[in-house]
């Protein structure tokens, strides 16, 4: 009953009146990260003459082309209000699972089973399919939490990785990674075209389809979208499956990027990747945001680290320097949803 | 009450608005030593705000609050427990995880002096004051494992007995069976002799009139009157409560009501031998095309598991539904929504998204028959058009967030998912719970139609008037099993009430 009074108050914001202080309050999410990524240009630009090169802004686009393939598949995660822990170590296994499928040099000491380049490629990708599909499972027919779920396949993925190089470092990969992975099309890396690739189909997926309006609204009020029949678990299982897929794919790349195969490559790509998404806005409460919100997510925390490296820091620094600015992004987020809450329930 | 003892506590000239609101509008309030004092009055009329200034819930209002003739304004709960002020709040606020004693002494644990909590004596004390309601519960089981009556029971004993010298109690009863209302009632009796005061807050004019010494009715933000209960009868108080002549409304759900004759359209939901633990024992129904079927039995009998398992919310241990002759297996909501089944739950918040748009509220149960794969939006909107025309929703655009609707436009809202394309069978849950006299009027108008178009409907409710007001034929449902029929015969309220 008293309920029928709060929410009649503050159910009549009067589009009318809405002015532009409200349309900035509800939009927080959205102006807030973009603003940091005008300044951080801004201020890297005036403090360093090597930072606003056309050449670094290549490099700024390799930088971030991994973290973004993988940052596209958790955006999908945290649109539904869930996590992904797995998927740095996901796209570890992969990308030397594809190298263990392929013949390498003598004196590397993997007890590897060659196969023809595509099937190795194929391989790697029902790998971690299949790791995906484990998250899923847990997930939604087990009923455990993907925080704890992913947390299990994060190690479960690193120990695949372990058994396979055993220590040792592969070399060789299939002839189309390589190219995909550290090649160049016209003077662009084809890594960037992939990544942008991914993000807008990602986009595209989000925005148009009949899956990405589920996506947001599972996210939004899982409860809901339960009662109007929509097949919530579905849903859940395929966001678990496409992150994985989008971590292999950046595994794989990776690999051919960095030249090498080996175990813990890429332990920093979970921080950066869930960083670049959150970052950029996407609410971690799900339903909000998108791959529009995760790219500038990206540019922020790959300006950040190119830019700190053009300046003249102590590099123990920048390491507190990007935990004080995750923390930022947070706070933010949380705001922002509190701000939306109280504009628009 | 022969004589007037003095009054304990008053406001004067209180008001408090909620943002442009006016939830209370210089209202003057007087609470006697050791009476029952019945508040009653539509929703958003303002007794829960009231009682919130009271209880220190609200501490923002304006006018004078006095208690024993001083002066006071609480700042927080905390300030009026300590003046010996306490509520029980219309939501069940328990520790499901907590043992019943644990509940029973919440925040007030006994400890010994070292400050250690002595779990025998509370366990031992819990019973006996548990017992004075009539609940005989293990004080050492855990609360989430209690049927909701005796959970609410609980709830109340802990206020009740908490020492407290004012009680406030909003909607105590509407979890609750006649047995145990008559034992809370005794209780109540018991503390007012002891010259506690207590204050009530129901729907339910029945019971208010049959423990309240005093009754004061509100209407939009406004005291109408205070007037001695023994003065006062039903039909008075709803046409205060009211203000206009819906009193017919309400004595059409008293008197008995002639039950129409069975329905002769095709079976389109049938249900058979439905087991789901303790909450259905071999539950059985069928439901016709264009026939009401109202599911009646008190909170917490099952009524609320049978309208999830046949939404596919939840999958029954044994039996099976069809619909339309088709087995429902286990594909969950979505399966159940593809057979054509469409389930209204009790809260609006289980079934909208507030974040967005009014458009894609309404398609989001439709999609799959707009677009395969690609989503169509110049056809959303435009269905979403025609249902925000044909409903009246306001304000009367697509784009319109829906968390800034007002309650029954949202309500709207809520339907029109499903009446773009017409599902078989409608489940509604508790369609009316919480709902004023003027609102459920509405409800009743839109099942009516939906039953003239053919639809088969079930209307899962623990409000004999909900059932009464709208059904063809009544199913009540006593702990997990239906125990009786009223289809072509005349039925009431009284007659209900003894079945389940």
């Amino acid at each position: 009953m008293n309920d029928d009074i709060t929410s009649a108050s503050t159910a009549h914001p009067a589009p009318a009146r809405r002015g532009l202080g409200a349309i900035a309050r509800s939009q927080m999410r959205n102006i807030a990260p973009f603003l940091t990524l005008i300044v951080l240009i801004v201020f890297f630009s005036v403090v360093s003459p090597s930072f606003a090169t056309l050449g670094n802004v290549g490099n700024i686009l390799t930088q971030v082309s991994v973290t973004g393939i993988i940052a596209a598949g958790l955006t999908f995660v945290i649109l539904c209000a869930e996590i992904d822990l797995s998927v740095a170590s996901i796209a570890n296994a992969t990308g030397i699972a594809v190298a263990y499928f392929t013949l390498q040099d003598s004196y590397v000491n993997i007890a590897n089973v060659p196969v023809p380049g595509w099937v190795a490629i194929l391989l790697a990708l029902v790998a971690c399919s299949a790791l995906g599909v484990v998250n899923a499972a847990g997930l939604v027919v087990i009923g455990i939490p993907s925080f704890i779920m992913t947390l299990a396949m994060m190690q479960i993925a690193a120990g695949i990785s372990a058994l396979l190089v055993r220590g040792q470092i592969a070399y060789k990969i299939p002839a189309l990674i390589s190219t995909l992975g550290s090649g160049s099309v016209g003077g662009i890396p084809c890594i960037v075209l992939v990544a942008a690739f991914v993000l807008l189909l990602s986009h595209l997926v989000l925005t148009y389809t009949r899956f990405g309006r589920y996506v947001y609204l599972v996210g939004s009020n899982r409860e809901a979208a339960e009662n109007a029949g929509v097949n919530v678990k579905l849903i859940l299982g395929a966001v678990m499956v496409i992150s994985a897929v989008c971590s292999g794919i950046a595994g794989m790349l990776g690999v051919a990027h960095f030249g090498s195969a080996q175990q813990n490559e890429f332990d920093t790509y979970l921080l950066d990747s869930i960083a670049a998404v959150v970052v950029g806005g996407t609410s971690l409460f799900g339903g909000r945001g998108g791959i529009g919100n995760t790219i500038v997510g990206l540019f922020v925390l790959g300006v950040l680290n190119n830019g700190l490296d053009h300046v003249n820091i102590d590099s123990f620094l920048k390491i507190l320097i990007r935990g004080l600015i995750l923390l930022l992004a947070l706070i933010i987020n949380v705001y922002a949803q509190r701000l939306r809450e109280t504009s628009a329930d | 009450m022969a004589d007037a003892p003095p009054p304990i506590l008053s406001l004067v000239g209180v008001s408090k608005a909620f943002g442009g609101v006016q939830a209370l509008q210089d209202v003057d309030f007087t609470l006697r030593a050791g009476e029952v004092h019945g508040l009653v009055g539509e929703n958003g009329a303002g007794k829960s705000t009231m009682m919130k200034i009271i209880a220190g819930v609200h501490a923002d209002y304006a006018g004078r609050f006095l208690l024993d003739g001083r002066e006071v304004r609480f700042r927080s709960t905390r300030d009026a427990h300590a003046a010996g002020i306490a509520m029980v709040h219309q939501e069940l606020s328990i520790a499901p995880d907590l043992s019943v004693a644990e509940n029973v002494f919440l925040g007030t644990q006994i400890t010994n002096r070292l400050g250690m909590v002595q779990w025998r004596r509370m366990a031992q004390e819990a019973e006996s004051l548990l017992a004075r309601l009539g609940v005989h519960a293990d004080p050492r089981q855990q609360m989430g494992d209690l049927p909701i009556g005796m959970q609410q029971l609980v709830e109340i004993a802990r206020v009740l007995f908490s020492g407290a010298r004012i009680i406030i109690l909003d909607e105590p009863t509407s979890a609750l069976s006649p047995p145990e209302i008559a034992r809370l009632f005794s209780a109540l009796r018991h503390l007012r002799a002891a010259g506690r005061s207590i204050v009530f807050i129901s729907h339910f004019i029945d019971d208010i009139l049959s423990i309240a010494d005093t009754v004061t009715v509100f209407r939009n933000g406004r005291k109408i009157m205070t007037v001695p209960a023994a003065d006062t009868t039903k039909g008075g108080l709803i046409q205060s409560m009211i203000g206009r002549g819906h009193a017919e409304l309400e004595e059409s759900y008293t008197n008995d009501i002639r039950l129409a004759a069975p329905a002769a359209g095709p079976v389109v939901l049938e249900a058979d031998g439905l087991c789901l633990g303790r909450s259905l024992r071999d539950v059985s129904l069928s439901v016709r095309a264009g026939e009401v079927v109202g599911i009646y039995g008190f909170m917490g009998c099952g009524q609320a598991e049978l309208a999830r398992v046949l939404f596919g919310k939840m999958t029954p241990e044994r039996g099976s539904i069809r619909v339309a002759g088709r087995r429902l297996r286990r594909g969950g909501t979505a399966g159940a929504r593809r057979a054509g089944v469409a389930f209204v739950p009790d809260s609006r918040r289980a079934m909208l998204f507030h974040q967005e748009p009014v458009y894609k509220n309404t398609s989001i149960s439709i999609l799959g028959r707009l677009s395969r794969l690609f989503l169509k939006p110049a056809q959303e909107r435009a269905l979403a058009q025609r249902q925000i025309e044909a409903l009246r929703i306001r304000p009367p655009r697509v784009d319109a967030l829906l968390g800034a609707l007002s309650g029954g436009n949202q309500q709207k809202v809520a339907l029109a998912k499903w009446l773009t394309y017409p599902p078989k069978v409608l489940v509604l849950s508790e369609p009316t719970r919480g709902m004023d006299v003027g609102a459920k009027d509405e409800v009743v108008k839109i099942v009516h139609g939906l039953k003239a178009q053919g639809l088969a409907v079930v209307i899962v409710s623990s409000e004999p008037e909900t059932v009464l007001s709208m059904a063809d034929r009544i199913l009540v449902l006593r702990k997990g099993e239906l125990v009786r029929e009223f289809a072509d015969e005349i039925v009431s309220k009284d007659r209900l009430l003894e079945a389940a």
